[in-house]
């Protein structure tokens, strides 16, 4: 082994913290099986403090540290053992999934409560354990440390997502579901392919290990290929899209926060992993143009479909297909050759935050969108006239959300934007900088079409079905905040999401 | 040729036969099932690697033998949950389809959502 590597494979003092991480929301998981449905509520609800707490305990020990923690599983070292590890990009990641979950299920309590008095619904158990697995498998996704191990967080994730897409038990939704679970099925056997083809090659699965040994060769290229295919599809990238929509429309209104919040982020988590962890100088710029140019098709036609929609809850995840699609930014303007550092410069930052701002605003957006059809009964946007006036804080959650989405300042989809705007002109790739600039103004065609219909005079069929209660706006509202809080960390390349890349160490010492 | 390359060659067009039929079926469960093809086309040459690894007197490097173990049952699972949804879809609609029309999502948005 290199010497090097010592900094990113020695186990670290508070290691033990990250598998605590994974293992709180399973020991929830199975005491909810153990004690029955009718607690499942309170165990998610008790577990939310320490899950947040160590989350933040993981994000202060890396930031103050300056390196990434490790935790060898039983001691062993890789090649032969497991190793978990933690850097900048991971800590950041489990802070915004430990804050995401948390405010899903406070809001969640309203929706998916056991009746009183009446035979337990199965529904509200469903909801409760999956929410617990999406949370395990997010922070092992974040933390692993071995590709395979990685697959088989993945298919957590998977298997997790799915039922809550068809939490409703229609057949709309069941046929949403088992498109999403047929591409995401796609996806994982590529992946598994991908791995074995690795293995085979190189004969370790440790992402630190193969970052000194990866060569660029067929064997790693076509490896790479077939991984990064099977992660867009779970990722939903344009072309590979058609799932999400339905799917993310489908959920319940919290199902659907912490989709398109979190789910489809794992797998971009991964794909970026892949590429500058576990094989960097494997990609050249070709095909992380190719990525880019992926992306930009992404923006174009998610934000202009987003534009057609006749439903909320459709708009909404039409919007996620276009802001996934300035994540893939990071590949083309990170790899661009003016930086000797691909994680120094401004687009590692600025890809990073579009991720995190992306999923407070997303999270508040579907919530919001929830609360909306609660109160009428539906949610078609042509008769939102005088919702406005019922739900002040939701409408005001939602424009909050929107600023993130178009990139209007303060917020942090505005200085996710604007980092990438620059990367883009300081690399020459003026392109990505104009399909930015158009899905900016598509994003603020769809975001004020709502709010101009919400705000318009009342119809005569305007009815309130179900009036919600102000608390309920209060956390979906407090989501919107943060995103907006994100815009006010400073506009350079962040030291945290730089700590911990296998990269820097096998430049310098080769 | 030797046994690890005639199975590594099986491996590889069981693969490429699922990765066809997935991407060219539209029944479901035709889908399925080239998926569990394409699949135990992956397992096939997890053995190979398996056995070309082969070192210390044992009959086959047992890190793939053991990860093909746990890419069994996350296989096996994912085809149990993929009926599971299938049945369920043709008990509600009376049809086992993904209809391509309804792929924009039209169909999905209810009143009730």
């Amino acid at each position: 082994m290199m010497p090097g590597l010592a900094v990113l494979t020695d186990a670290s003092a508070d290691g033990f913290l990250l598998p605590l991480a994974i293992i709180l929301p399973v020991a929830g998981i199975l005491s909810a099986f153990v004690l029955g449905g009718r607690h499942a509520e309170r165990i998610v609800l008790l577990l939310l403090v320490p899950g947040l707490g160590v989350a933040a305990a993981v994000f202060v020990a890396v930031w103050r540290g300056g390196r990434s923690l490790v935790y060898l599983v039983g001691g062993w070292e890789p090649p032969l053992g497991i190793a978990l590890r933690a850097d900048g990009i991971s800590a950041a990641m489990m802070a915004t999934v430990a804050v995401v979950i948390c405010a899903t299920a406070l809001f969640a309590r309203g929706e998916f409560a056991q009746p009183h008095g009446r035979p337990e619904a199965r529904a509200p158990f469903v909801f409760w354990t999956l929410l617990l697995a999406i949370w395990t498998a997010l922070n092992t996704i974040v933390l692993g440390d071995d590709l395979f191990n990685l697959y088989v967080a993945l298919e957590l994730l998977t298997f997790a997502a799915v039922p809550l897409v068809s939490l409703k038990g229609n057949a709309a939704t069941l046929k949403a579901a088992l498109r999403y679970l047929l591409f995401a099925l796609f996806g994982s056997v590529l992946y598994l392919l991908g791995t074995v083809l690795i293995y085979s090659a190189y004969g370790t699965l440790d992402i630190v290990l193969l970052s000194g040994r990866v060569h660029p060769e067929p064997v790693a290229w076509i490896a790479a290929a077939l991984m990064t295919m099977g992660l867009l599809a779970k990722t939903a990238l344009f072309p590979l899209h058609l799932w999400l929509p339905p799917a993310h429309a489908g959920a319940p209104a919290p199902g659907s926060a912490v989709l398109s919040a979190l789910v489809v982020k794992g797998s971009f988590f991964l794909i970026v992993r892949l590429w500058f962890d576990a094989m960097p100088g494997l990609m050249d710029l070709a095909a992380a143009q190719m990525l880019g140019t992926l992306g930009s098709g992404a923006i174009l036609f998610g934000s202009i479909l987003a534009l057609r929609q006749q439903r909320l809850k459709l708009l909404i995840a039409y919007s996620t297909i276009a802001q996934i699609g300035y994540l893939f930014f990071i590949f083309p303007l990170a790899l661009g050759a003016a930086t000797s550092n691909p994680w120094s410069g401004f687009a590692w930052t600025g890809g990073w935050l579009q991720l995190f701002s992306h999923a407070f605003a997303k999270a508040a957006m579907f919530m919001a969108a929830g609360l909306i059809a609660e109160t009428l009964g539906h949610d078609r946007i042509a008769q939102f006239g005088g919702i406005g006036r019922v739900l002040p804080i939701t409408m005001f959650t939602f424009g909050l959300a929107g600023l993130s989405l178009m990139g209007v300042p303060p917020s942090g989809g505005f200085v996710a934007k604007v980092l990438l705007l620059r990367a883009s002109i300081m690399e020459g790739q003026w392109w990505w900088a104009a399909a930015m600039l158009v899905g900016g103004l598509l994003a603020g065609g769809y975001v004020f079409m709502v709010l101009g219909k919400a705000f318009s005079s009342a119809s005569a069929s305007f009815k309130i079905c179900a009036p919600v209660p102000r608390s309920r706006e209060v956390l979906p509202l407090a989501l919107a905040l943060c995103a907006v809080l994100l815009g006010f960390v400073p506009l350079q390349p962040s030291n945290l999401l730089q700590i911990g890349r296998t990269a820097a160490l096998t430049v310098a010492s080769p | 040729m030797n046994a690890a390359t005639l199975f590594g060659i099986c491996g590889a067009a069981l693969a490429g036969l699922g990765l066809f039929g997935l991407i060219t079926n539209s029944e479901p469960l035709r889908k399925i099932l080239a998926f569990n093809l394409l699949g135990t086309g992956t397992f096939l040459i997890f053995g190979v690697v398996a056995r070309r690894g082969a070192a210390a007197g044992l009959g086959g490097d047992p890190v793939p033998q053991a990860l093909v173990i746990t890419g069994i049952v996350v296989a096996f699972s994912a085809t149990a949950m993929a009926v599971v949804l299938l049945l369920r879809l043709f008990e509600e609609s009376g049809k086992a389809t993904l209809d391509p029309n309804e792929a924009d999502g039209a169909s999905t948005a209810e009143d009730d959502s």
